[in-house]
């Protein structure tokens, strides 16, 4: 048999893992990895807190120093793109002409800001954040009294604005939908991000949208409907599509993300793909989906991994998220979208501690925990067991989540 | 600086040099010790860094929080010497630490 020869499309968090799960699983070919940023793999989540935060040195962000790469015979090919897949021959060609030949390919190509298509919105001072790039150009304009308008009020924008208005800036967060986070999360707990934002000096307006930026030369204003708003910088976070071309191109199967199986292979079985630009059927959720999460990268970069070292699948895992602003630690596990009712425990009127739990049929289907990591983690256990729950019990605060089990 | 030795579950051993600063599990993550996971990036939301500490070297680290406190409970294989090594900044004074890693952390 001739060597194998391993390439990655990507060098980002699902990459990175990849590589350290190949490593770990004693995978013995020659692993290539193309990443189209000047960067080896980094963590993106702390780009819209600490790091943006300036408290955390760029070196930190990455998943492991480059020298691991060099130590496991790792080529790192960055700030290069691969431009086609040629399936036939089994070889990637890159933005440069050159190509190279793959036993197995694993698209690993992450995903990226949703762009607004509205008047104005190419002008200078509009920025959109997901990579070190983005913050480095967004954090040169960070000064006290600088004007920020952050468009939508997902984890990201938010994220940004209580990172903004603790360093100085006045920021307004405009979001189209009726609530916060509203993919995310239930509207208690939306309610709650609203107030705490409103506390910490963040003018927030739901249910507004934006229809288009003026400015001479660079953005001074933001208009919506109804109002406007003055802006010295604007930045967008209205959600990620998946970066999928490159498979589509060659004929893969891509449905909102390439379509991968249980074990992150493609249609062709050569090729997998893992992280933000796939699409799974997730077997504890029962449905095919998305999912835009740290969490699933890894997951996926693990998946991928033990099938191509031809060792078992890792265990099903509850999915999971979190999300820090402020001194607030949200941590959800679990998808809450499709609950048919809510137990609060806790009073989110007021204070920074509570946990919502939602229900589906009386099954427990996803947790919300603001700065209750108990509930986070036993919840995640009762989740996974599809365990049904005494609802009395969920909402009293002297009884222990996992004692809610029936 | 601080030279602290990793005991894995397989009873091998990985002894690496942290700066200051940095956290213990940056510091086993960049030197790739087994078992070390760290899911989180070092945000106390995961519970995949645990390690044992032995009760000599307990006091001359810094207190738990409640959300470790919690994190950990919910580690397999936790008990009153697990810490979560993300939260443990390095100094000098952990120089010579000796920590063991659980059979699994995930």
């Amino acid at each position: 048999m001739s060597e194998q020869k391993l390439v990655i499309v990507g060098a980002g968090h699902a990459a990175g893992q990849l590589i350290a799960s190949l490593a770990q699983d004693k995978y013995q070919g020659a692993v290539t990895v193309v990443g189209d940023e000047a960067y080896p793999p980094y963590q993106r989540p702390p780009l819209s807190k600490k790091y943006l935060a300036g408290e955390l040195a760029l070196d930190r962000l990455y998943l492991k120093p480059v020298a691991f790469y060099e130590k496991f015979g790792t080529r790192l090919m960055l700030g290069r793109r691969v431009d086609r897949i040629d399936r036939a021959a089994r070889r990637v060609v890159l933005d440069d002409g050159s190509s190279l030949d793959y036993s197995t390919l694993v698209l690993a190509t992450g995903s990226r800001p949703r762009k607004l298509a509205l008047p104005g919105a190419d002008l200078p001072g509009i920025a959109y954040l997901r990579s070190i790039a983005d913050v480095e150009a967004i954090r040169a304009r960070f000064s006290p009294g600088t004007a920020l308008v952050v468009v939508g009020g997902g984890y990201i924008g938010l994220e940004l604005a209580a990172v903004a208005v603790k360093l100085g800036l006045t920021v307004t967060v405009l979001e189209q939908a009726p609530r916060l986070m509203m993919r995310g999360v239930g509207p208690v707990v939306s309610s709650f991000y609203e107030r705490l934002h409103r506390e910490e000096g963040v003018a927030v307006h739901t249910g507004i949208a934006v229809q288009g930026f003026e400015g001479d030369g660079r953005v001074e204003r933001v208009m919506c409907d109804g109002m406007r708003v003055s802006a010295d910088l604007v930045v967008v976070g209205v959600g990620a599509l998946p970066n999928a071309e490159l498979a589509q191109e060659a004929g893969l199967a891509a449905t909102n993300g390439i379509d991968v199986d249980a074990r992150c292979r493609t249609g062709d079985p050569a090729i997998f793909a893992i992280g933000d630009c796939t699409n799974q059927h997730h077997p504890l959720l029962d449905r095919r989906l998305r999912l835009e999460s740290v969490h699933n990268a890894l997951e996926q970069a693990r998946m991928a991994a033990a099938a191509i070292c031809g060792l078992p699948p890792p265990p099903d895992l509850v999915p999971w998220f979190w999300s820090d602003q402020y001194d607030v630690k949200l941590q959800t596990a679990g998808l809450s979208d499709r609950h048919d009712e809510a137990i609060v425990r806790g009073q989110p009127g007021e204070g920074r501690s509570f946990a919502v739990f939602y229900l589906s049929d009386g099954v427990l289907v996803a947790c919300d925990a603001m700065n209750r990591t108990a509930e986070f983690m036993m919840s995640k256990v009762l989740i996974g067991a599809q365990a049904r729950v005494d609802k009395g019990k969920l909402a009293d605060e002297r009884v222990a989540v996992k004692d809610s089990r029936i | 600086m601080a030279k602290i030795t990793f005991e894995t579950a397989d009873g091998q051993e990985h002894t690496i040099e942290i700066a200051n600063g940095l956290s213990i599990m940056e510091g086993a993550v960049r030197n790739m010790v087994p078992g070390i996971d760290a899911d989180c990036g070092g945000t106390c939301s995961c519970a995949t860094c645990m390690v044992y500490v032995p009760t000599e070297w307990a006091d001359k680290l810094p207190a738990k929080k409640s959300d470790e406190e919690a994190m950990i409970e919910f580690c397999p294989h936790h008990n009153e010497t697990s810490r979560l090594s993300c939260q443990i900044d390095v100094t000098d004074v952990l120089d010579g630490l000796r920590l063991k890693v659980p059979e699994s952390q995930r």
